[in-house]
């Protein structure tokens, strides 16, 4: 009960007209940049975070928080009307959506994965509001051994679930540290790799990482393919919502899958993306109706919308109690805690009451007033993205450009953030994957200095992260996770012996 | 996605394997260099000090290493070169230069002329080599958009963006 008094708490702090007008203004924009292709919420909020260093920190996170969720809805619109997919968690959306919206359905479509996204990120919410104290009082006890044992797993975990290579997964993941290693050594103060730079001694800011592998890598893919809007138009009415909501009860099992798929994908550092193409797929093989999924089925469009909202909201779980992102613009969000001075992890829930359920009071509201907005404004969006694309991407990039800049006033951040895009082009199109190098090198410093901290406690003894039961838990939650390619394999192969036998067996008889 | 689909699918300008090999071999360059420069720093143990600052890097430096290594094995060993299918098209390798030489002078200019005058510079060449349109139809937008910028960065947030000779002649 405690948990709902906190709520309670957290609706007061929200509502005010500044922090509420910050909100919608962060929806609006958030679904702008949610369904351009080329920026997204990860980078859109790295480009906005310098303009609320003047405002207070709740307000501050309430805003970018709703550019969060603007950008999780506005990635349908552009999938369903354009087959172009915003943002990558709305990929798996084209799949039923763009059918649909040909056979004259975009109403059906977009209301239902708009009201599939809300669903699923209410529940999401919701086990946000009740387990998240819990892991907090939990992570109370925590020292560096715990803390890098989880650090472990949050890597790890991307080796065990990633689709990629895993070799190219570390490849990604250790060039991350590397970044994050460059310039001062947070715990001796030395100064390293810099290369007798005066530029390099402040290191790589990951916002501009983020910037450059995700907005700049994004538009060099964009611009390669050669995109031409080909849109549907977009008929909604109340009555086409009122009778595609009237259809929603009977795909219950398909939305609580989708819910688990994403709230599981999205506190283990899966994210958004891979929940949404496991709900689909998972929906394609148990569903009546899965031989029908690519044709226009509504099913195919709420599964992977639901997964991906409830990841993307459960991966602020552990990003408020541990200070770990479950996702990219998750991590975004802790860089701007940091900023502001707050240390993310679990004595916010004790320090900053206000900052955390003001925040998570505004994920409730921001997903009902974000659905209602999008809902009603899609004819406003479509029209924006008949914009062609020659005037849009310089203009996509000069605004990176100046988000770059402004968070520390350093011109070379501006070559950094055109490196950092080739990086982005190159790794996109090989299948290294982005999301661990981001968190690498956003909690990189951080692993370090747990790790350094725990050895330096132990005098080097490795063994201190096996040394308790919660420690040596996670630990080898770690080791499983990063072997899992290993023994996936080797059960596969198992299991193909088997019944390569059986069918040996059937034979001779 | 909507692809342009008129080009020839076989007018290869690199193969996806010839690139993993490239970038895997970029990849264990990068981490040797890292190696050999935090092992100059130390990487060992410091007495009463615990790791030294060279030892986190080192050994992040010698996984990237390894795994770069495997993937570059794991590509050249590859039976078929063409099995893997073609990175980029001469024509997509063209659209992208089209992007980035522009993208790249822009961000150079910022620096040396200040953003707002190579912002204008750039989404105007951009309208009119790679969109086809008349100078007269980018010229409206190529001023308007830095005007508006400057009006909302430098007057009304007052965050400072680089500014060249000509904002110093206006008297910023």
């Amino acid at each position: 009960m405690d948990a709902f008094f906190s709520l309670m708490h957290g609706f007061e702090v929200l509502l005010t007209p500044m922090n509420l007008g910050y909100m919608v203004l962060g929806i609006l924009f958030g679904v702008l940049l949610g369904f351009l292709p080329g920026v997204g919420g990860a980078n859109g909020i790295a480009i906005l975070l310098p303009l609320t260093f003047s405002m207070p920190n709740t307000t501050a996170i309430i805003m970018l928080a709703a550019i969060y969720w603007g950008a999780l809805f506005g990635g349908c619109i552009g999938a369903i009307l354009f087959n172009i997919p915003g943002e990558p968690w709305s990929v798996a959306t084209t799949f039923d959506g763009h059918p649909l919206a040909k056979q004259g359905r975009a109403g059906e479509a977009l209301t239902g994965s708009l009201t599939s996204s809300f669903i699923g990120a209410l529940a999401a919410t919701i086990v946000l509001t009740f387990m998240a104290p819990i892991v907090a009082d939990l992570a109370l006890d925590f020292g560096p051994p715990e803390f890098f044992a989880v650090y472990l797993l949050t890597f790890c975990s991307f080796i065990g679930m990633g689709r990629q290579s895993p070799f190219k997964v570390v490849c990604a993941m250790m060039l991350g540290f590397a970044f994050a290693s460059v310039g001062t050594d947070a715990v001796t103060g030395g100064i390293r790799l810099t290369f007798g730079t005066e530029t390099l001694l402040t290191g790589f800011h990951f916002l501009i990482a983020v910037i450059g592998l995700f907005g700049i890598g994004e538009i060099l893919i964009t611009v390669e393919k050669g995109l031409h809007f080909e849109g549907r138009s977009a008929k909604i009415n109340p009555y086409v919502v009122w009778q595609t909501w009237k259809k929603l009860p009977q795909y219950w099992v398909t939305l609580l899958r989708g819910t688990l798929v994403g709230i599981w994908l999205g506190v283990t550092p899966g994210g958004a993306t891979p929940a949404s193409f496991m709900s689909y797929g998972l929906a394609k093989r148990f569903s009546r109706n899965g031989h029908k999924f690519g044709t226009g089925e509504l099913e195919g469009v709420l599964a992977p919308e639901t997964a991906a909202h409830a990841a993307g909201t459960s991966a602020m779980l552990p990003m408020l109690t541990l200070g770990i992102p479950g996702s990219p613009t998750a991590a975004v969000l802790l860089g701007g805690l940091l900023i502001w001075g707050l240390q993310p992890g679990p004595l916010l829930f004790v320090e900053q009451k206000d900052f955390v359920w003001g925040l998570i009071a505004s994920i409730y509201l921001g997903n009902l007033v974000g659905l209602v907005i999008v809902l009603s404004t899609v004819p406003l969006w479509a029209s924006i993205m008949r914009i062609p694309f020659s005037i849009i991407a310089p203009i996509i990039i000069v605004i990176c450009a100046i988000g770059s800049y402004t968070l520390s006033n350093a011109p070379a951040d501006l070559i950094f953030m055109v490196m950092f895009g080739i990086i982005g082009y190159f790794f996109k199109k090989l299948d290294y994957p982005l999301a661990p190098m981001v968190l690498a090198i956003v909690l990189g410093s951080q692993a370090e200095s747990s790790f350094r901290q725990a050895m330096i406690g132990s005098q080097g003894d490795l063994s201190v992260f096996w040394s308790n039961g919660l420690v040596s838990t996670i630990t080898g939650l770690s080791m499983l996770m990063l072997f899992w390619p290993l023994i996936s394999l080797g059960a596969g192969k198992l299991l193909q012996r088997l019944r390569g036998r059986r069918v040996r067996e059937i034979e001779t008889v | 996605m909507q692809e342009a689909s008129n080009e020839d699918p076989l007018d290869s300008a690199a193969s996806n394997r010839t690139i993993n090999i490239v970038v895997a071999a970029a990849l264990m360059l990068v981490a040797a260099v890292v190696m050999v420069s935090s092992y100059r720093l130390g990487a060992g143990w410091e007495k009463n000090l615990g790791p030294e600052s060279g030892y986190f890097p080192f050994y992040v430096a010698l996984l990237m290493f390894v795994s770069a290594g495997v993937t570059l094995l794991q590509h050249v060993l590859a039976r078929r070169a063409d099995g893997e299918g073609s990175f980029i098209g001469r024509g997509e390798l063209v659209r992208v230069f089209q992007m980035l030489v522009p993208m790249t002078i822009f961000v150079v200019l910022s620096i040396y002329i200040g953003i707002y005058i190579s912002m204008a510079l750039f989404i105007g060449f951009f309208m009119v080599w790679n969109g086809g349109y008349s100078p007269y139809k980018a010229l409206p937008l190529a001023v308007l958009l830095p005007i508006i910028l400057f009006v909302i960065f430098e007057i009304w947030f007052l965050v400072p963006l680089p500014k060249g000779p000509v904002e110093a002649w206006l008297g910023y």
